[in-house]
């Protein structure tokens, strides 16, 4: 059985098809301001890298912010059940899956069978997604991968108290004024994200193992950051970006063993 | 949870009579002193049952469900916060307040023409910010007279002689002052006549929401809102006792005859505190999951006064004409209408959230919940205090639980979009689908 699972995040599409339980292929879009083009680009890339056409899929299921926006698909389902569908999938150990996109964060704890037991969004603020890690790259003008890796070269940890975005960004500037080396700045930024999301874990109950999936899961800062925050190890899936669209292709084929 | 059982709906009967009682108490106030009548203005909560025995003409405007008419007009909403904020008031007070205190900056009435200000304030304390509300009236309105009612003796079940006698001692130096303010002499039969209405029409309204245990759910808590408005409204007055009873008699006839609020029930919730009110559409959003809100300790307890009954389960508190109790006398009215009021679910967890969680929880055990949804409400400290440590309980007691941020009056803190993610997320949680594209 062939599904595929489309994830429409706030700046990324993500699609993933799958042949029963092997990927057979995955791509990525930026989202930009034509989602609907964007969607179609990602999901022409997908089908094409596997060699299918759309009448091969026997299920799709849409996952992410604007998953709405995808036309035919069978069903749509929210982040939070894609997240634990998919990382429970890798990982059948797994109870927590802590997924940070760009727009949101999240925390989810999964059952043995991968359904959502709890969970928890950071509520109306940058400050525990990728979008802040990105902001402040900016204001210290590197890309967001040096920003990562940066990180990890710290020799001091730097307190970061603001929590918006905006004031993290002028606290980011007085640092810099006050000669305080990059590579601390950049550890302070991660050190702040992960404060934020692991309050939302322990909102939801922090149980092991810890899933860390999402495009910010490929940054090594936030990872080094979320395991002294949670004071554990975390497991990171290859193409952790694709876990939400790999979760959505797995309840598609889900979906199509329901009806069959 | 129950399966995919449909069953039959009928609109309500009574439902315009509802409506239009609460559009003439609007008119009534607003046209009062064309009549001659007086005006008061005050919480939902005052002990509204004594100014009545100043006449059969006395007319009140209720602040929270006048606040919560404005936050539903969106555009009118914020034109008070921004009055307000001009003024130089914090965004982060009570929201109903802001709203409440923008209508009379800008001297707007929310049912047309000007706003009309009360002839005398009479209010009573219990939240924190019922004690500031109507002293910035006084602020802004200097000529009206107020006149508050320190309410917050402490949870119900620790009442003593002497934190009674402290309220009626107050309610009797009330009377004295509305004399005073008013220069009509008071009757003390419209008075008694006053406390047994309120008895009745509260407990009547507990006793609907008793109706609401059965599977399907007579009521919604959407619908269950315009109804429940008119004890905030009037619940002294007997048009609303009367109208409670002839709803009582509809809904006990409905669960007789199987019939449903939501025609798929298949998941009952509850919600908690108030909700953003210019987005109720969400409730509608439940229903095509199969979703039915069946109500809350708000929608039932901050009018509704209840009792454990027998068998151990929560009913409407019997009145004292139930009991054979007739009143006699001044003090003795003043008496009953304390002790009823001091009995209401919703002051007893001014004191603890443990005493919250508790009537949540057994809420949730009686009517058969397979879940909550928690609003964590901006707009509402007194409500909303305490309220993560009754998410913990009700985990703890076995119930999933969702929250969601936003704020009852103030749209600008509601974020719509992400609410609906969310709901999406907590109905997958208790394993529903969409049943309606």
């Amino acid at each position: 059985m062939i599904t595929a699972g489309v994830d429409v995040g706030a700046k990324t599409i993500k699609v993933v098809v799958l042949d029963g339980e092997t990927t057979r292929a995955r791509a990525v879009a930026l989202g930009g301001l034509d989602t609907r083009s964007a969607l179609a680009q990602a999901f022409g890339e997908a089908l094409q890298a596997a060699g299918l056409g759309r009448s091969d899929l026997s299920g799709v299921v849409a996952t992410g912010a604007g998953r709405k926006l995808v036309e035919g698909a069978d069903d749509l389902v929210s982040e939070v059940s894609a997240a634990a569908r998919g990382a429970t999938f890798l990982f059948p150990t797994a109870r927590t899956a802590i997924d940070v996109g760009a727009e949101e964060g999240r925390a989810v704890r999964c059952t043995e069978g991968g359904k959502v037991d709890d969970s928890a969004v950071n509520e109306k603020c940058a400050a525990g997604a990728g979008t802040f890690a990105e902001a402040m790259a900016r204001a210290l003008q590197v890309d967001v991968e040096e920003l990562g890796r940066m990180s990890l070269r710290s020799t001091m940890a730097v307190p970061m108290n603001a929590q918006c975005t905006v004031f993290a960004e002028s606290e980011v500037i007085s640092l810099l004024h006050a000669k305080t080396p990059k590579e601390d700045i950049s550890r302070a930024v991660h050190d702040a994200i992960a404060s934020r999301i692991t309050s939302m874990v322990r909102k939801v109950g922090f149980q092991k193992d810890v899933v860390l999936i999402g495009g910010m899961a490929k940054n090594p800062g936030f990872v080094d950051a979320m395991k002294r925050s949670l004071e554990s190890e975390v497991l990171v899936p290859d193409g952790p970006e694709f876990i939400g669209a790999l979760g959505a292709a797995l309840l598609a084929a889900d979906r199509v063993e329901e009806r069959a | 949870m129950a399966g995919t059982t449909r069953y039959p709906t009928a609109p309500l009967k009574c439902w315009d009579k509802a409506k239009e009682l609460r559009k003439t108490y609007y008119e009534e106030y607003r046209t009062a002193h064309e009549r001659g009548a007086l005006r008061w203005g005050g919480g939902a909560w005052s002990l509204g049952a004594i100014p009545a025995g100043l006449g059969r003409d006395v007319c009140s405007l209720t602040s929270e469900p006048y606040a919560a008419s404005i936050a539903w007009d969106r555009k009118f909403s914020i034109e008070c916060m921004e009055a307000v904020e001009k003024r130089g008031y914090a965004r982060d007070l009570c929201s109903y307040m802001r709203n409440y205190w923008g209508s009379l900056l800008l001297d707007r009435y929310a049912f047309g023409g000007t706003f009309p200000k009360p002839d005398f304030i009479w209010q009573d304390h219990i939240c924190c910010s019922h004690a500031k509300w109507y002293q910035v009236v006084t602020d802004l309105e200097p000529e009206i007279p107020h006149f508050s009612i320190d309410v917050s003796v402490g949870p119900y079940r620790e009442l003593t002689e002497n934190r009674l006698a402290y309220v009626v001692a107050q309610m009797h130096e009330g009377i004295a002052w509305l004399e005073k303010v008013t220069g009509r002499s008071y009757d003390d039969g419209l008075l008694i006549e006053a406390v047994e209405n309120e008895c009745r029409s509260t407990s009547l309204w507990a006793e609907v929401c008793t109706l609401n245990k059965a599977v399907p759910a007579p009521l919604d808590e959407k619908s269950m809102y315009s109804l429940y408005v008119l004890g905030t409204l009037m619940k002294h007055d007997r048009r609303v006792a009367d109208f409670y009873a002839e709803l009582r008699d509809e809904v006990a006839d409905r669960v007789t005859r199987g019939i449903a609020a939501c025609g798929n029930e298949r998941c009952r919730v509850m919600s908690d505190t108030q909700p953003p009110w210019a987005f109720l559409d969400l409730f509608r959003y439940l229903e095509d999951f199969g979703c039915v809100s069946v109500g809350s300790l708000y929608t039932f307890g901050l009018i509704g006064v209840w009792e454990v009954k027998e068998d151990g389960a929560w009913g409407p508190r019997a009145t004292p004409k139930e009991k054979g109790i007739t009143l006699t006398d001044r003090d003795h009215a003043l008496r009953i209408l304390a002790d009823w009021n001091l009995s209401k679910p919703e002051w007893q967890h001014f004191y603890s959230p443990h005493l919250k969680s508790e009537m949540m929880i057994r809420i949730a055990r009686e009517w058969s919940l397979d879940g909550v949804m928690v609003h964590y409400n901006r707009g509402c400290e007194g409500l909303t205090i305490g309220i993560a440590e009754n998410r913990l309980a009700l985990l703890e007691a076995g119930f999933p639980v969702m929250t969601f941020e936003g704020n009852m009056g103030d749209e600008r803190e509601f974020d719509r979009g992400r609410t609906l993610a969310r709901i999406d997320a907590f109905m997958e949680r208790l394993g529903l689908r969409r049943i309606v594209a």
